[in-house]
């Protein structure tokens, strides 16, 4: 177990102790998160305006065009989940090491590039054609552009991979020369898989089947590899945490839950195979493996209810315990049963590319990925701020902020669906299936209904942003 | 089974690592639903899965159900030798283990090597896919039954197990009978059955 010394090390001039912090140098995780918190507001604005073009075709253009407004919405998604992941890494690695992180000087710089950057590149693709930057930031060079989620300038890639680099750098030295548990590994070996598959965002071939072939290497194994072993890493360390159950248990389970999503995951590629070009047995082995890719998501769940059900502690932070079974029940629906949706192959057949992939992508990151991020933040801001947990009244709003965002992400999936199985039916099915354009039009109701969701989810984030700000008697 | 005195009472549970049933469990839901595939299909395409059955070799199939069976013998009597005290005599069966499993490997090798030769891939037909996917994951989970006893030998010639401690054998073995088991099911569904 970890020591229970607190804050052993002087304060830095003019800077009061923070005696909630076992080691100072956690505090670099704080700019991580609320850098994290940022992007996310700028992630969902764009998703109204793209939610809203849905229906109203030209709103905003020329000025955003639709496909700008999406790739910003996804590529802010992809850079505050790795702020979100890199703070959790921050905070959790030298916690579990039981010592100081290797450079908290490095971590800082780190921070200050991999911001200017990511502003710099959304900002580029605002300002400019998407051509016109791709040629002023050299893609001629080494061609790395213009592939979805991984539309960054190659500059900008090559920026990732430096920043990614020194974080791994510091988190690696901390562990090596500290205590080694098995969620400092899990999200060790998660954090390097991260980012040696990003490495395949550089390889660009000419034929398009390879280039799909290897861009899901980087998205797949990305979201249904090594960032579940993030993401079981981080919630179990929250559930230790909150919980007080013995170490051992906790360990057990992740070992379990790393297994099956390797088994499932890795030939569960397959499942972004099936119609792009490649030999036809990938039809077999992606609906197979696949197919299993529920059960660690349901293990997660699991989990965390088990951990919470058997607690040794009432920890004061109650908002973050929410966050951590929200977690495994919206991953649990999000990645697993709306994936499981559409996986196999003869249902794909209809389903590939529809509304029903963007139904199952929109719960399966706020489930799994925001969710875990979130209970994080909840879990780690508190106490990087000085105190065990926040005001009973700050907490209440926190959750108000939780049902709105969990229960409107509830909704917009729903109303995707929908439109998902409308679409297939109109568009791909009967005697006289209707253009792609000519049914867009026919589903304008439900694509109402989710821009209205919409907002109650960012109504709720605003929420989550003002119990920050909440004032209170501070718990103890 | 064994059983464990824990503060609640006497209590049952499973030999080994209770997270290795878990791993095991999940093995064959993979390998269970592939067969079950394998039988839908198959169903479909008789004739093309009877041409390409007659065109393995169930001599070399019927020597490898021996190896494995044997090697599942001789890890039950390491286990009951571990879990008697007579660890060396232990030791002894787990080299006997991983013998039985090596001799797999290369008969196994020795087949896949005369498919290759035969310009037999995954996308050839039907039959051929499943055969290959099937009997080559299987192959790959001898390898990795083979490296889990491999590190139990070593620990065991370092004297880590005794009558008392001897889970990591235990879990070893239930590793290695799962390998085995699903190979039995292989065989029969795959080369002997017409």
């Amino acid at each position: 177990m970890t020591s229970s010394t607190t804050a052993t090390l002087r304060p830095a001039a003019g800077q009061a102790a923070n005696v909630q912090l076992k080691y100072r140098s956690q505090a670099v995780a704080k700019p991580y998160f609320m850098a994290a918190i940022g992007l996310f507001v700028g992630q969902i604005i764009f998703g109204l305006v793209m939610g809203l073009q849905y229906v109203i075709g030209d709103f905003l253009f020329p000025e955003i065009p639709f496909n700008v407004a999406r790739m910003v919405h996804t590529n802010l998604l992809i850079v505050w989940l790795l702020f979100g992941f890199m703070g959790a890494g921050y905070y959790l690695i030298p916690e579990e090491s039981e010592r100081e992180l290797h450079s908290p000087k490095l971590a800082m710089i780190a921070f200050w590039v991999f911001l200017v950057a990511g502003a710099l590149t959304i900002v580029g693709y605002l300002a400019v054609p998407y051509a016109t930057l791709a040629r002023i930031t050299g893609n001629d060079f080494l061609p790395t552009m213009g592939r979805e989620f991984l539309e960054q300038p190659t500059i900008t890639k090559a920026g990732i991979v430096v920043v990614a680099l020194t974080f791994l750098y510091n988190l690696s030295m901390t562990v090596l020369k500290g205590r080694k548990t098995t969620i400092s590994m899990v999200m060790m070996l998660g954090l390097w898989g991260l980012a040696i598959f990003f490495l395949f965002s550089f390889y660009n071939p000419h034929n398009l089947v390879l280039d799909k072939y290897f861009w899901w290497w980087v998205v797949h194994l990305w979201v249904e590899g090594v960032w579940e072993l993030i993401m079981g890493a981080m919630l179990a360390f929250v559930l230790v945490k909150v919980t007080g159950v013995d170490r051992e248990v906790v360990e057990k389970w992740l070992y379990v839950i790393i297994a099956m999503t390797l088994i499932t995951g890795i030939i569960g590629t397959g499942h972004h195979y099936f119609w792009i070009g490649t030999p036809g047995y990938w039809q077999v082995f992606g609906s197979a493996f696949s197919a299993l890719e529920p059960i660690p998501f349901f293990m997660m769940t699991m989990f965390a209810f088990n951990m919470v059900n058997k607690r040794r502690r009432e920890h004061p932070n109650k908002a973050a315990v929410l966050w951590a079974l929200g977690t495994g029940v919206m991953s649990f629906l999000g990645a697993g049963v709306w994936g499981f949706l559409h996986t196999l192959a003869p249902v794909n057949y209809l389903t590939h590319g529809t509304q029903i992939t963007a139904s199952h992508g929109h719960m399966a990151f706020y489930g799994a990925y925001a969710m875990v991020v979130i209970t994080m933040i909840s879990y780690a801001m508190p106490l990087l701020r000085g105190r065990e947990a926040n005001s009973n009244r700050s907490q209440v709003v926190e959750m108000w902020s939780f049902w709105l965002m969990t229960i409107a992400m509830v909704f917009i999936t729903l109303f995707l669906t929908a439109a998902g199985i409308l679409q297939v039916w109109m568009q791909r099915m009967g005697d006289h299936p209707l253009s792609f354009m000519a049914t867009q039009d026919q589903l304008s109701f439900f694509y109402w209904l989710r821009e209205a969701a919409g907002v109650v989810f960012f109504a709720g984030l605003l929420l989550y942003i003002v119990s920050f700000f909440v004032r209170g008697d501070a718990r103890d | 089974m064994q059983t464990k005195d824990l503060a609640a009472g006497t209590v049952r549970t499973v030999p080994g690592d209770l997270a290795m049933w878990f791993f095991i469990l999940a093995e064959l839901a993979v390998f269970g639903l592939f067969f079950a595939i394998y039988g839908v299909v198959r169903a479909r395409q008789p004739a093309l899965f009877a041409a390409g059955q007659a065109g393995l070799s169930r001599l070399s199939a019927l020597g490898n159900t021996l190896l494995l069976i044997a090697g599942s013998g001789t890890m039950a009597a390491a286990v009951q030798d571990f879990a008697a005290g007579r660890s060396r005599r232990g030791t002894r069966w787990l080299l006997a283990t991983l013998l039985c499993g090596g001799g797999f490997l290369l008969l196994k090798g020795a087949e896949f090597g005369g498919h290759l030769a035969a310009g037999i891939t995954l996308s050839s037909n039907d039959f051929w896919m499943f055969y290959l996917a099937l009997a080559g994951f299987h192959y790959l989970h001898v390898v990795l039954g083979m490296v889990i006893i491999a590190a139990v030998y070593r620990a065991a010639r370092q004297g880590r197990y005794d009558a008392a401690n001897h889970a990591g054998v235990e879990t070893a073995a239930a590793y290695w009978h799962m390998v085995d088991l699903v190979w039995l099911v292989l065989f029969a569904l795959v080369y002997v059955a017409r």
